[in-house]
């Protein structure tokens, strides 16, 4: 099964982050990404730009209405996810400990996958 | 991350909140400083033990309150004070009441502390310093070194600031449309003068002032936090992204400065300049032009040029058009000149520029590009004269031998052209 790990933190906080502890949280990250791709489990990842650079399409009316920012405004935002193939939520809250050890603060919401296209653009 | 940097930033990033709210219930900066470096020991005593609270800011808020509270009483003897139910001693908890009471004026807390700091009698160096004090809390030491001046100095100013401020009356009611307004204006002012204090550094200086920078940087973004449908707060963003992006690239490892069209653009920050570029394509949304997004735009013409010869600069010349128009000022008709030169020749950006000599007369940048466009038409002597015009004004040693460096290349004109585009 294909569990999405959406990763949720105080923007606030990671924006406080030096770039050394940015780096050194991303190379710990590396080391639990470097063993699920070597276990071929590890799908896209991705890491968000802040939410000051997101922008809303709503689209329960017509026309659809464009909004600056997030979709909620939230102590924690939705900064990057993952997608891992996992036997069951065990599995996927498993990957998500290791992921937690090596980046402390914020959440992590698992959501099993239901449709999935890897697509083809390139990194 | 240890307990320790986990605490710490928290502690920072929860600093504008958490002092601005406890400024509005004491409408003293000293004791709102107070209050919330009491508030921080607290946390760190219990935060390791307990757990980080769900909201830093909301419990340094709380706390930093009644122990501030708890010491006026102590100090004055006094019994009752407003809203004793409201701020019953919550101890540690967590506090659902404290967000509540506070969540609807955090827009308007923050940006009343940051607009104290803009005062109009302070001096702009004042401005910063207190807002990398108060809002950003640096320490004195870390300010002094920025500023490369002493720690006593520093302390110096931010006192004298501070006593300024406190006899300034900033309102406390909430600030209407109109003063809202105001206020945002000049606090994208000041944001935009501690980067540039951050970024007009020499190489020997540029590693000392980056947290400058980087500052700036994260005020900008917490402003587009509080007013996320300002494209004018987007551009600033945008601005101070687009060029902090440029800071690795900028200097030699010899410390000569390299110019922007010399420079290795791999070593560019690429996530800065995605992030800039996106916040632009937001504002541009928006049709409503300002001078930061004018110059974010311009600064993303270089930014989108992988080599320098593919820059657009007939599109730049356009943008600096528009600069004129919205904030007309010799300066910004000298870098048009410089897109001028690129797109329509020397003469034609020499023509541009002549008039502004007598504005321009103590402005290191303006004999440098007078002396530049004069060696491209070859008139070699007034070029020298230009160049050594600028190199008097030089503020800092490398721009002095960046200007040196031109200045041989005139005496001798049997040198390989190629060598010397190399030293830069």
């Amino acid at each position: 099964m294909l569990y999405a790990i959406l990763c949720y933190n105080d923007e606030d906080v990671t924006c406080a982050w030096s770039k050394e502890q940015d780096d050194a949280v991303m190379a710990r990250l590396a080391v639990v990404q470097d063993k699920l791709t070597k276990q071929g489990r590890l799908g896209p990842v991705a890491r968000l730009l802040p939410t000051t650079a997101a922008t809303t399409l709503r689209k329960d009316r017509e026309p659809p209405l464009v909004i600056d920012g997030p979709f909620a405004e939230t102590k924690e935002q939705l900064l990057g996810f993952y997608v891992v193939d996992c036997e069951n939520l065990e599995g996927a809250l498993e990957v998500a400990r290791d992921l937690g050890t090596a980046n402390p603060g914020g959440s992590y919401e698992i959501r099993p996958v239901g449709v999935f296209r890897p697509g083809s653009v390139k990194a | 991350m240890t307990d320790i940097a986990w605490i710490d930033n928290a502690l920072t990033s929860a600093r504008p909140q958490a002092i601005g709210a406890l400024l509005r219930y004491f409408r003293d900066l000293d004791t709102a400083e107070e209050a919330f470096q009491d508030a921080c020991l607290r946390a760190l005593k219990t935060w390791p033990q307990n757990g980080p609270p769900r909201d830093p800011a909301a419990w340094l808020i709380m706390v930093g309150r009644n122990v501030a509270i708890d010491s006026v009483r102590r100090t004055r003897k006094q019994e009752a004070l407003p809203e004793e139910s409201a701020i019953s001693d919550l101890g540690d908890a967590e506090s659902e009441l404290a967000d509540r009471l506070d969540s609807k004026n955090y827009r308007d807390d923050i940006m009343r502390l940051l607009f104290i700091c803009c005062h109009p009698d302070l001096p702009a160096t004042q401005q910063i310093a207190l807002a990398l004090r108060i809002v950003s809390g640096l320490t004195v030491r870390q300010i002094a070194r920025a500023f490369l001046v002493s720690e006593s100095a520093m302390e110096q100013r931010i006192t004298r600031a501070k006593a300024r401020v406190a006899d300034a009356n900033v309102p406390f009611e909430t600030p209407g449309a109109v003063e809202r307004a105001e206020r945002l204006a000049a606090v994208a002012a000041m944001i935009y003068l501690i980067f540039n204090e951050g970024y007009s550094a020499n190489s020997a200086e540029a590693g000392a002032r980056a947290p400058l920078c980087e500052e700036a940087i994260r005020l900008a973004r917490l402003l587009l936090r509080l007013f996320p449908t300002e494209p004018e707060i987007m551009g600033l963003a945008a601005l101070l992204l687009l060029q902090s992006a440029r800071a690795p690239a900028r200097f030699d490892a010899q410390g000569a400065i390299v110019l922007l069209e010399d420079q290795d653009r791999t070593r560019w920050d690429r996530q800065m300049i995605a992030e800039g570029l996106a916040l632009i394509d937001k504002a541009v949304r928006h049709r409503r032009r300002g001078p930061y997004q004018v110059q974010a735009a311009i600064a993303a013409m270089h930014a989108r040029a992988a080599r320098a010869e593919d820059t657009d600069w007939s599109h730049i010349d356009l943008l600096y058009a528009a600069l004129e128009q919205l904030q007309p000022s010799p300066v910004v008709t000298l870098n048009r000149a410089v897109a001028v030169s690129k797109v329509c020749g020397p003469a034609a950006a020499l023509a541009m520029i002549e008039p502004l000599a007598r504005q321009l007369s103590g402005y290191f940048y303006f004999f440098g590009v007078m002396g530049g466009l004069l060696m491209q038409l070859d008139r070699n002597e007034e070029a020298r004269v230009a160049f050594d015009r600028a190199i008097a004004l030089a503020g800092t040693a490398a721009e002095a031998a960046h200007i040196r460096m031109h200045l041989d290349r005139l005496m001798k004109p049997a040198a390989p052209v190629p060598a010397a585009k190399a030293a830069q």
